[in-house]
């Protein structure tokens, strides 16, 4: 008889509406000072640790905000008499810093107008209201802005449109008849050329 | 032995507990209605984005001097490479499309308010990630667009005050838009915002679950704080239903209808692009963003100059309040658009602004035609019985890339008013000093024309008006001989 006693099924545990409720049949004990202790040194010992990783990994991410680097070279624009007078040419370099994967993006254009004998002017390609690719037109003298209607005159001023200023312009000089500019990154208001 | 099978794994993995839980649980039976599709239909997707997205990234290299190329050998190369990218490319279009008609719908169903603050918050958030992954989207398509993209994003975070210059660094990665850029944008693309997405969609989800759907609002029946949890848990006891399956089917055929709709896109439309490749030295270009942010770019044009700085940073900051302080400001009271007339305007009067921008973004008015100079000849009908200075004027006006700003006949650009009745406008002196001194955004051309060709210009101008419109009069001038003023003042 006892034996089929134990047979029997057991009486069902009241249904739990948790999925996880079951393995919480009895409230919690207090918290014991050793466990306490644990808990609290564990949480401090993993705070230590991860400063310790995460610092240099924040370091790592925000590389790009600190550091004093020079981000700008004498660039070789090629020789002077590519350049005729009175005249705005396109004109591209290498990138002084680039990275071997960078491809053609480390090739960057650039407008340059001579204006006579050893006076040049070397302005950005980029548009001073949101960086987009100016364009020159020869016959009216004038840099045109492709995005939203920017317009320069040929020596660099803002002639109409949304720029905010006049081209960038890069600093140069005249090396054994070589056209040199000092640049290296994108222009931005922030940063001009 | 399969109902034993399947009881085991019930058993172990309590599936059927988590589908009460989740997909079984109960719904208001009136939430049954084509209204509430969108959410779900943004999930999928989503879904789709990730299936696509991870098989694209089998072929595509991230990589400034081979991303390209790589994207080439998808669309032609790679088997069925065209059609992975056509999906990932609308199902991108999609999702934006259904989430802002989940957020329109939302909005209009008052379903943001009490106690469903935090379900908008964390859908505020996933717009904020699903733009995120639209921008970085086109920077993976790294073509002519995506180079130039990239230049109006580092210029617009380069007017920030101060810290420009480092925000500018940290964008770019490096000095210039390079192999560093696109790095950075893949990781973007495909590692941080989806891992945020996953997270927030997470959140959304279990807020649908603790905080239940909004009821199909009926008006007069305002939300208030003391009773709504009591009304609700009413409601479910009376009329709720599972979700699954008794409310879904919608859902599913809605989900049906967008996969059709985004097979059918691709297949019809194909993917997009790669346009040129991203060699900056290829300057004939006319860079455009993916639909999605042409407002903005059409906004960009249209802002008056010495405002743009300013709303350019503090714009999206202040929208960004806005959403998320909506359901805090709008915590309690009616949920029916019938009721909520100035939302029902304010939906229709964003929608109308994005719309309009975003067409004004396509066709770009306030841009130079950069070919027109060249391409766009006078018209013949405007140089028939012309004088010889006249025709030379007419030289002088294409020669001078006068018709990339100013159209004529239709042709040229929209940049300037059209010359066809220029001389019902403008006196002769008033057309020498306007192109001499330029203003209301002309450049000027004083240095760039010789007198002669001043005269030649402004000859041919005042012949321009159309058939019988007379010619402006100048109140100022002495009356011309003959003319009849000069007649009556004898």
């Amino acid at each position: 008889m006892e034996e089929l006693k134990t047979i029997s099924p057991a009486p069902a545990p009241p249904a739990a509406q948790d999925p996880c409720a079951e393995h919480h049949h009895r409230p919690a004990p207090p918290l014991s000072s050793r466990r306490a202790w644990m808990f609290k040194l564990g949480i401090a010992f993993n705070a230590v640790a991860g400063i310790l990783i995460g610092v240099p990994i924040l370091g790592y991410v925000l590389s790009g905000l600190f550091g004093k680097k020079n981000d700008s070279a004498w660039i070789n624009l090629g020789p002077i008499g590519g350049f005729p007078e009175d005249q705005t040419r396109l004109a591209s370099y290498k990138n002084p810093f680039t990275q071997p994967w960078d491809g053609q993006t480390g090739d960057v254009p650039c407008w340059v107008r001579h204006i006579e004998g050893d006076k040049f002017q070397v302005f950005a390609i980029n548009c001073t209201h949101l960086g987009c690719p100016i364009r020159w037109f020869q016959e009216s003298r004038l840099f045109m802005c492709p995005c939203h209607g920017g317009v320069f005159y040929e020596d660099g001023q803002r002639a109409s449109g949304p720029p905010p200023r006049g081209l960038y312009v890069y600093q140069h000089k005249v090396e054994n008849g070589q056209l040199m500019i000092y640049g290296g990154h994108l222009p931005t208001l922030a940063k001009p050329a | 032995m399969l109902r034993s099978i399947a009881l085991w794994l019930d058993d172990r993995l309590k599936i059927s507990k988590l589908f009460a839980a989740t997909a079984g649980h109960t719904v208001p039976s009136n939430t049954g209605s084509w209204f509430y599709v969108f959410g779900s239909g943004t999930l999928l997707c989503f879904i789709l984005q990730i299936i696509t997205g991870v098989c694209l990234a089998f072929v595509y290299v991230p990589s400034a001097d081979q991303a390209w190329t790589s994207l080439q050998q998808l669309n032609t190369g790679q088997y069925l490479g065209w059609f992975l990218r056509a999906i990932h490319y609308w199902g991108s279009n999609f999702m934006v499309g259904i989430m802002t008609l989940h957020m329109i719908q939302v909005f209009l169903f008052g379903a943001y308010k009490y106690p469903r603050e935090m379900t908008w918050l964390s859908g505020c958030f996933l717009l904020f990630c699903t733009l995120g992954m639209a921008f970085t989207g086109q920077i993976m398509r790294f073509d002519q667009d995506a180079y130039w993209g990239l230049g109006i994003g580092a210029s617009i975070t380069g007017r920030m005050p101060f810290i420009g210059a480092q925000m500018v660094d940290l964008l770019l990665a490096g000095p210039i838009i390079g192999g560093q850029t696109l790095s950075r944008f893949f990781t973007f693309h495909v590692f941080m915002i989806p891992g945020l997405l996953l997270a927030f969609i997470a959140l959304h989800l279990r807020l649908v679950l603790s905080k239940g759907i909004n009821a199909f609002p009926a008006a007069g029946k305002p939300i208030i704080k003391a009773t709504y949890d009591r009304e609700y848990e009413e409601l479910l006891d009376k009329e709720g239903m599972p979700f699954v399956p008794h409310l879904i089917g919608k859902d599913l055929m809605f989900a049906g209808i967008v996969m059709v709709g985004i097979l059918v896109c691709s297949l019809v439309f194909g993917p997009k692009g790669p346009s040129g490749p991203p060699d900056p030295t290829l300057i004939s270009t006319m860079p455009k963003p993916d639909y999605y942010f042409l407002p903005v770019f059409a906004g960009l044009a249209l802002l008056p100059a010495y405002t743009e700085t300013v709303l350019l940073l503090t714009l999206p900051v202040v929208m960004i309040v806005i959403l998320m302080a909506l359901p805090f400001v709008s915590n309690q009271g009616e949920q029916a658009a019938s009721r909520r007339p100035f939302s029902v305007l304010l939906v229709i009067f964003v929608m109308l602004s994005l719309y309009i921008l975003a067409d004004l973004g396509l066709t770009s008015p306030w841009s130079p035609h950069m070919s027109a100079w060249s391409g766009q000849p006078v018209p013949p009908k405007y140089l028939a019985g012309r004088t010889p200075l006249q025709i030379r004027g007419a030289l002088v006006l294409q020669n001078k890339d006068c018709r990339n700003c100013h159209s004529l006949d239709h042709g040229g650009g929209e940049r300037g008013p059209a010359l066809d009745g220029v001389a019902t406008r403008l006196t002769a002196d008033q057309m020498v000093r306007q192109v001499i001194q330029g203003g209301g955004n002309m450049p000027a051309y004083g240095k760039n024309l010789k007198p002669a060709e001043v005269t030649a210009l402004v000859a041919f101008m005042e012949t321009l008006r159309p058939d019988y419109e007379p010619a402006v009069h100048d109140a100022a001038a002495p009356p011309a001989p003959g003319s009849r003023e000069q007649q009556v003042a004898k």
